[in-house]
């Protein structure tokens, strides 16, 4: 149970917080849509990946499996790679650059003063721009958010991936601003 | 002399933000004017948090938007909101005694607990316990107080990591946070009508 009288105690998450306060949730979900799903020169994928990336770093099962699986969505690979991203991703190939930004995500999920001018370098020499830099940094700020928000408030999360398919479906194809 | 000249340039090297900012525009200023479209709702969700309806007056909101921000070791955005709590307290004692021992400071016993769950939540969201929570209710907070609570602190980390992460510039001058804290307290957090661009004379 979470830690405060939710209206409706089966949604799981970040679901269940929304009903309890929709004025609050109107800006959360637009930011979620604009970061995930608005306009930026990476793809919904790897913003995605990003968030699960970061979601697992603050030990969020709930926005770790969501997001991985919203990721898994958009790449089109097997439901069970939600796991690959908390192995530092082994088996989802993905470019040196975004390995680059998922560090500086990394050292932002500690601290903003961890990340470094050589984090930023390194970026930028595998091709990142400045707008890539600054929508992964306020992507992997924005989780720092979400999840404590999820977790702070002791919500729910379904244990098994395979829970999160559909869910993760709809927010990458349908997105987060939703009646 | 040639040596003097490459240690002014790594100094600044050192303080250039990690993007391009607006040089008018320090700390989170510049950065919710770099991308528009994002800074839009989490200005909304603050103004709504800090400054829209509740039963936690404006000053108690802004005392945990600073305790977090102090424990992020966010110098630009602990100073800003200590400036903004202390204009509105009218003093600048609480604030300080927050930050430093919450048990000593003089605010309300249901303001210490909801304090200290803030701090949890600077560490984790997995760090606020039952009893934490259970110690607010006794003290009389309603669930409403505690969810936003949790919530500015979680969006504090957010700023935190935002301002610092992209190193935007913290200004050294106690001067541009007590203007800043008058703007946060005049203002709120909706853009200015007008922009900014009115600042660039000034700087």
């Amino acid at each position: 149970m979470a830690h405060i009288q939710l209206p409706n105690e089966e949604l799981p998450g970040i679901s269940g917080l929304f009903t309890f306060r929709p004025e609050t949730a109107v800006p959360l979900r637009l930011l979620a849509e604009t970061l995930l799903r608005g306009n930026s020169i990476l793809t919904s994928g790897e913003r995605e990946l990003i968030a699960s990336y970061v979601s697992h770093l603050n030990d969020c099962h709930f926005c770790h499996t969501s997001h991985g699986a919203a990721a898994i969505a958009h790449l089109e690979c097997d439901i069970n790679l939600i796991d690959d991203i908390k192995q530092g991703f082994q088996t989802i190939p993905i470019s040196l650059k975004l390995h680059a930004l998922l560090n500086i995500a990394a050292k932002v999920q500690k601290g903003g003063k961890q990340v470094l001018v050589e984090d930023i370098e390194k970026a930028k020499l595998e091709g990142a721009l400045d707008e890539e830099i600054h929508d992964t940094v306020l992507i992997a700020a924005a989780f720092c958010m979400f999840n404590r928000y999820v977790d702070g408030l002791g919500t729910w999360a379904p244990k098994e991936n395979e829970a999160y398919r559909e869910m993760g479906r709809r927010m990458a194809f349908e997105g987060y601003v939703r009646s | 002399m040639k040596c003097i000249i490459k240690l002014i340039f790594i100094f600044h090297y050192i303080k250039m933000p990690h993007i391009p900012l607006p040089s008018h525009l320090p700390g989170i200023t510049g950065l919710l004017e770099y991308r528009k479209d994002t800074a839009a709702p989490i200005r909304e969700l603050t103004q709504i948090l800090l400054r829209g309806d509740s039963t936690l007056t404006a000053a108690e909101r802004e005392l945990i938007a600073s305790v977090v921000s102090h424990n992020n070791e966010c110098t630009f955005c602990t100073s800003a909101h200590t400036a903004a709590a202390d204009l509105l307290l009218g003093e600048s004692e609480t604030c300080e005694m927050v930050k430093q021992d919450i048990d000593s400071a003089p605010v309300s016993d249901k303001m210490k607990a909801l304090l200290k769950i803030a701090k949890l939540v600077q560490k984790s969201g997995k760090a606020v316990t039952p009893e934490s929570i259970a110690d607010a209710k006794d003290n009389g907070a309603t669930d409403l107080e505690i969810h936003d609570t949790v919530l500015i602190a979680a969006l504090f980390c957010l700023y935190n990591r935002y301002v610092d992460g992209l190193a935007s510039v913290t200004p050294a001058e106690p001067e541009f946070y007590q203007y800043l804290g008058e703007r946060i307290v005049n203002h709120g957090y909706n853009r200015l009508p007008q922009g900014y661009d009115h600042l660039k004379i000034q700087s």
